[in-house]
């Protein structure tokens, strides 16, 4: 068996574990109608999760990505419904702005040497704030694209429905695998993270990578806003709150490293659907509070973080430091 | 301290900074250095300032030890919703308020020491070994106050956030001693130069001989009572805990104090006063905004302008600008 492929198994087998368990408890949940809502009420956060796997992978992070989502819903609405553009051409406004908002925010963190964390903190404030500027009240999108895409879906085995928003986010794991494993894109990113400097010494163009890399994280937030306005109907400022802690939460349980050069973009999927799992189960169990979906989340990270040591130390030959001090 | 080095502290840009925003303050709104007394207290608008801008500056306190060690505590906010929530809940249920505040500033403790031993003893990344807490954290407190919001009516909890002491609020009081107790530990003892010992090379740092866990254990301890101090205020303030608002984004502006008032994020450079001074910006700003008519939603705006305006000063390219600008100066003869 690999080595380097055992976070990935023993957080597929958690989500196994902890699947089984649960429908060992509620049989129903053993459907394809809670699979396809697990798809669904999670699309948005997993393609933002999908940007935030290449970040973290080079080293980096991105707080802005909840304030990005919340920016598009209110700019697509505002287009919409003010401006009367077609939705579509609102979208591709949308992703053009995230995309440049995400080229700036890591020319700055490249450029000006400033941490990442710092650098996406001030972006998550000026996306946050022009979106209340723009409209601090929330707007509804009615337009028959709207009507037409949430009404149409596949119909699985079973009842479930695979709608268009859970199928956008499966085909943007699928890119996001691709682009990350399979190009020099993905190559780069993962030489990034491990050594900045050893990767300029091997010529890998450092400051190109790390604008694509944020702006691909931004754009991904940007479609993940679209994804939001499509499952709302709506463009609110304060949606999407926090959108970015549950996405590292996904990417550290999925087993991407958080000082960066190693990650699967597969295993923030089974993040994301282990939070979706969470919640699932809180919802068919009806007697626990909502709160302790934060709380379980929590130590599912926790726990995590403690895994990937235990995996990692034992693993490792001669006791390499994975982690930084 | 000498004279000199005092008039130095004085010319920092900061306080350049701070007199600016104070002076467009006071352009907007005449009335603005205008402090009446009035049943035993000050009043007015600078005071208000002070008043607001203690939550954050006693968070930012805290929060400049954490980064001066080269990490970041994001918790602090959840920190704060969980001691708020403890003292809430306790005193509604008839514990003497003493024993509440004690408990809850215990409670900061306890969530301090456990950041502190997941960075120390598990050598997780601050970032993430703090992120548990802060997803956890807010749970925690809904826990405790059971999904609602507790209110309470026990003196002694709303003096520490509304009460006076000496004309001045109660939290700027608690701010400035705490203010002064940490500024002295740091500067009148070695902790100072151990601390930026660890945060410029932890491994130097322990080769020298200083025993870099217990300083990043008590660091964090530190970070978490400073927090759960924050929380009481608050709490007293709005008499009740509001585990799902109190503290929402603190930690944010806590940090974002710390590197206005110039500490580095790359550790070893530290100075409590100016953090302090920087939570005293951003509340300055906010007041600006909010007298002068505007949206308080412009608010997040300007904060991430003036962000973007530091980190480019402080960019070593801006550095090399400076430098080059002033090399040529001394050249061309006058």
């Amino acid at each position: 068996m690999n080595r380097a492929l055992r976070p990935l198994i023993a957080t597929t087998l958690i989500f196994a574990l902890a699947y089984v368990a649960a429908v060992l408890q509620y049989p129903s949940m053993l459907s394809t109608r809670v699979l396809g809502n697990f798809l669904t009420d999670n699309a948005f956060l997993g393609i933002a999760a999908v940007g935030m796997t290449f970040v973290i992978i080079s080293g980096g992070i991105d707080l802005s990505v909840g304030a990005v989502i919340g920016f598009t819903t209110v700019l697509i609405a505002t287009l919409i419904m003010w401006a009367g553009l077609h939705p579509f051409a609102a979208f591709a406004v949308a992703l053009g702005v995230a995309a440049l908002f995400g080229a700036v925010m890591g020319a700055a963190i490249h450029y000006l040497k400033v941490p990442s964390f710092i650098v996406t903190l001030a972006g998550m404030f000026l996306a946050r704030g022009g979106a209340s500027v723009l409209s601090p009240d929330s707007i509804g999108i009615k337009h028959e694209v709207y009507t037409a895409i949430s009404r149409s879906y596949i119909l699985l085995p079973g009842g479930g429905r695979l709608t268009v928003i859970g199928l956008v986010m499966l085909a943007v794991f699928a890119v996001g695998i691709i682009l990350a494993h399979r190009t020099r894109f993905g190559s780069y990113v993962y030489a990034l993270g491990g050594s900045e400097t050893s990767a300029a010494l091997m010529g890998v163009p450092v400051a190109r990578t790390t604008v694509l890399v944020y702006t691909l994280s931004a754009t991904l937030a940007g479609l993940a806003g679209i994804v939001f306005s499509l499952y709302t109907s709506a463009g609110y400022s304060l949606s999407a709150l926090g959108v970015e802690l549950d996405a590292i939460a996904a990417v550290v349980i999925g087993g991407t490293l958080l000082t960066g050069g190693y990650g699967f973009i597969a295993g923030t999927f089974i993040g994301v659907m282990l939070q979706g799992l969470v919640q699932t189960y809180i919802v068919f169990d009806g007697t626990l509070s909502s709160w302790w979906t934060k709380i379980v989340i929590g130590g599912l990270l926790f726990l995590f973080i403690l895994l990937q040591r235990l995996v990692f130390s034992a693993s490792s030959p001669k006791g390499k430091v994975f982690w930084k001090t | 301290m000498r004279r000199s080095n005092l008039k130095a502290h004085l010319l920092r840009p900061q306080f350049a900074a701070l007199a600016a925003v104070l002076f467009i303050n006071w352009l907007l709104f005449p009335g603005f250095f205008a402090i009446t007394w009035q049943d035993g207290r000050f009043f007015g608008s600078v005071i208000d300032v002070l008043n607001r801008g203690a939550p954050v500056a006693i968070l930012a306190i805290g929060m400049t030890a954490v980064i001066a060690t080269r990490g970041v505590d994001l918790s602090v906010g959840a920190v704060m919703a969980i001691s708020g929530a403890v003292a809430a809940v306790m005193v509604s249920d008839g514990t003497p308020a003493v024993v509440a505040v004690a408990v809850a500033l215990s409670a900061g403790l306890v969530c301090g020491l456990w950041n502190g031993v997941l960075v120390t003893y598990l050598d997780i990344q601050p970032i993430i070994a703090t992120l548990v807490l802060m997803v956890a954290g807010r749970g925690l407190a809904q826990l405790v106050t059971e999904g609602s919001i507790v209110t309470f009516a026990d003196p002694l909890l709303i003096y520490i956030g509304t009460g006076s002491l000496l004309g001045l609020p109660m939290p700027v009081v608690i701010a400035a001693v705490l203010m002064l107790l940490a500024t002295l530990a740091v500067r009148r003892t070695a902790l100072g130069l151990l601390i930026e010992a660890v945060g410029v090379n932890r491994s130097a740092a322990r080769f020298a001989g200083i025993s870099s866990r217990l300083l990043l254990l008590l660091v964090y301890t530190f970070a978490g009572f400073c927090a759960a101090i924050s929380g009481l205020i608050v709490a007293g303030d709005i008499r009740g805990a509001d585990a799902n608002n109190a503290g929402l984004w603190m930690e944010l502006d806590a940090i974002l104090a710390v590197v206005i008032g110039g500490t580095s994020l790359l550790g070893g450079r530290f100075s409590i006063p100016m953090s302090v001074v920087g939570a005293l910006i951003i509340q300055a700003m906010n007041t600006g905004i909010l007298i002068s008519g505007f949206s308080p939603q412009f608010n997040l705006v300007v904060k991430s302008a003036v962000i973007i305006l530091i980190l480019v000063l402080q960019s070593p390219m801006a550095a090399q600008w400076i430098a080059r600008r002033t090399t040529a100066a001394e050249r061309t003869p006058r």
